[in-house]
């Protein structure tokens, strides 16, 4: 036991939430969960309930393995990460499709999706095996948000700018853009144009962020 | 104790699996009646969207609107041990067009009745289904509703929306013989065209032989019903043989 009892936001623990964001994007910086960031980024409300999920899966996954963390043998631990991962997977997916079935069918392309996201698995593996729950849950928030975050932007370009919609709303009719010749790029709704827009993403927030750039 | 030892391994993978199996099919199990509650209401909304109703309760929409609900095999109303809801078109359309077991819908609203065909078939990447709505003449379409499981989002998905299912109503499937519904790139105007899905080429042409398989089993009966709405002196026969909604 800790001899001083750390406050629930103390200056560490709001850097768990918070440094994912930024300084250690799973996505731009770790380039984690590439996979799914060009596979859903087509439209804005995929992308969305994709970074909800994501967000609950690595909350939840991040406390129960943290809960196990002293119980699991070392050789079997990722079988055991995978376990927790995929039941919480197929749980979540269950209680959706009772309760909330439009969400469902939604999210259900995207499941397997979110079993295979490297970011859940790196952030067990990294940090709730060797930590308490309530910092593996912020980790595991910050983690998620930060990755939901980048999907978002990324939709919102490939949306607007490939099908002249943003959550379905056709935005660009509306300030009758196609009136004056404008038409819609088809390009950016193929799933290199995802890996493009992440690229820019990148390159904006590394001249931003002085401490990113290699010292060479 | 030490957690590393074999015996610990062994004895924590063994418990958790249990664990976790039991966890995950007692959701399973008292999810299944909610569930499937929601994908049959989710199919009697989509009927009731071909025919252009649309509500909250489809449940009880759904007994208002559709009178009787027949099972057809190549052509002819059959008795079949299955009710027509029930029937699942997967298993169906893996048969051939002859000898499938197919249900049509009919319903009534005000003094018009309307035919429902439930369509199945393949897109790009996994099923792709709908329903055909048509009017009483058995021949031109008053709607046409499609869903998908996984096709592209802004490409082959885009058969699900109003862009493209609004070019359905008022297409007709006979002119003198039998011509279905093509599913054209560009220049759609005749008939029994429509434009296809720019970049959703596969799904469009899954569309159109979705459209000419599952309308096989049909044709005869349709035929039957438009040359008896041009005569309308001649009453049903077929009563006798009509399967009562079971729901």
């Amino acid at each position: 036991m800790k001899p001083k009892k750390e406050g629930l936001f103390s200056k560490k623990n709001r850097s768990l939430l918070i440094d994912p964001m930024n300084a250690n994007n799973p996505i731009t910086v770790q380039v984690l969960g590439i996979c799914s960031a060009l596979a859903i980024t087509v439209k804005l409300k995929p992308a969305i309930v994709m970074g909800l999920s994501v967000i609950v899966v690595t909350a939840l996954a991040n406390v129960i393995t943290s809960l196990m963390r002293n119980m699991i043998p070392n050789r079997i631990r990722i079988i055991v990460q995978l376990v927790v991962v995929a039941s919480l997977v197929i749980l979540v997916d269950q209680v959706l499709k009772a309760y909330v079935y439009d969400v469902s069918k939604q999210l259900s392309v995207f499941v397997g999706l979110i079993i295979t996201n490297c970011i859940i698995m790196g952030r067990i593996e990294a940090f709730s095996l060797g930590n308490t729950p309530w910092k593996s849950f912020l980790d595991g928030l910050g983690n998620g948000a930060a990755y939901g975050g980048i999907l978002i932007i990324v939709a919102f370009f490939r949306e607007l700018l490939g099908n002249g919609t943003l959550y379905d709303y056709p935005v660009v009719e509306w300030m009758g853009l196609y009136d004056l010749g404008y038409k819609n790029n088809g390009m950016m709704l193929l799933p290199p144009m995802a890996l493009i827009v992440v690229a820019l993403i990148i390159w904006v927030q590394r001249a931003k962020t002085p401490s990113l750039i290699e010292k060479d | 104790m030490n957690i590393n030892s074999n015996k610990y391994t062994y004895i924590f993978a063994v418990v958790m699996v249990v664990l976790v199996a039991a966890l995950l099919s007692i959701a399973a199990t008292s999810l299944k009646p909610l569930q499937d509650k929601n994908v049959e209401l989710e199919k009697k909304s989509d009927i009731l969207a071909s025919i252009g109703i649309k509500g909250e309760n489809s449940d009880s929409l759904f007994a208002l609107y559709i009178k009787e609900q027949l099972v057809i095999q190549d052509g002819q109303v059959v008795e079949s041990a299955i009710s027509p809801f029930d029937i699942d078109m997967a298993k169906a359309v893996a048969m051939s067009a002859a000898t499938r077991e197919v249900p049509l819908y009919k319903a009534e609203v005000g003094d018009e009745t309307f035919y429902v065909i439930p369509l199945r078939g393949k897109g790009l990447w996994g099923p792709i289904w709908g329903f055909f709505a048509l009017k009483g003449d058995g021949n031109t379409i008053l709607g046409a509703t499609f869903g998908h499981s996984k096709e592209t989002p802004g490409l082959g998905a885009e058969i699900a929306t109003p862009i493209f299912q609004d070019q359905f109503p008022g297409k007709v499937l006979f002119t003198d013989q039998y011509m279905g519904i093509e599913v054209r790139k560009g220049n759609a105007s005749g008939d029994q065209q429509v434009d296809g899905i720019s970049g959703g080429t596969i799904t469009s042409v899954g569309v159109q032989s979705m459209i000419s398989d599952c309308l096989a089993p049909y044709k005869a009966y349709l035929k039957s019903i438009s040359s008896e709405s041009a005569r309308p002196e001649m009453t049903e026969t077929l009563d006798s043989t009509l399967i009562t909604a079971s729901i």
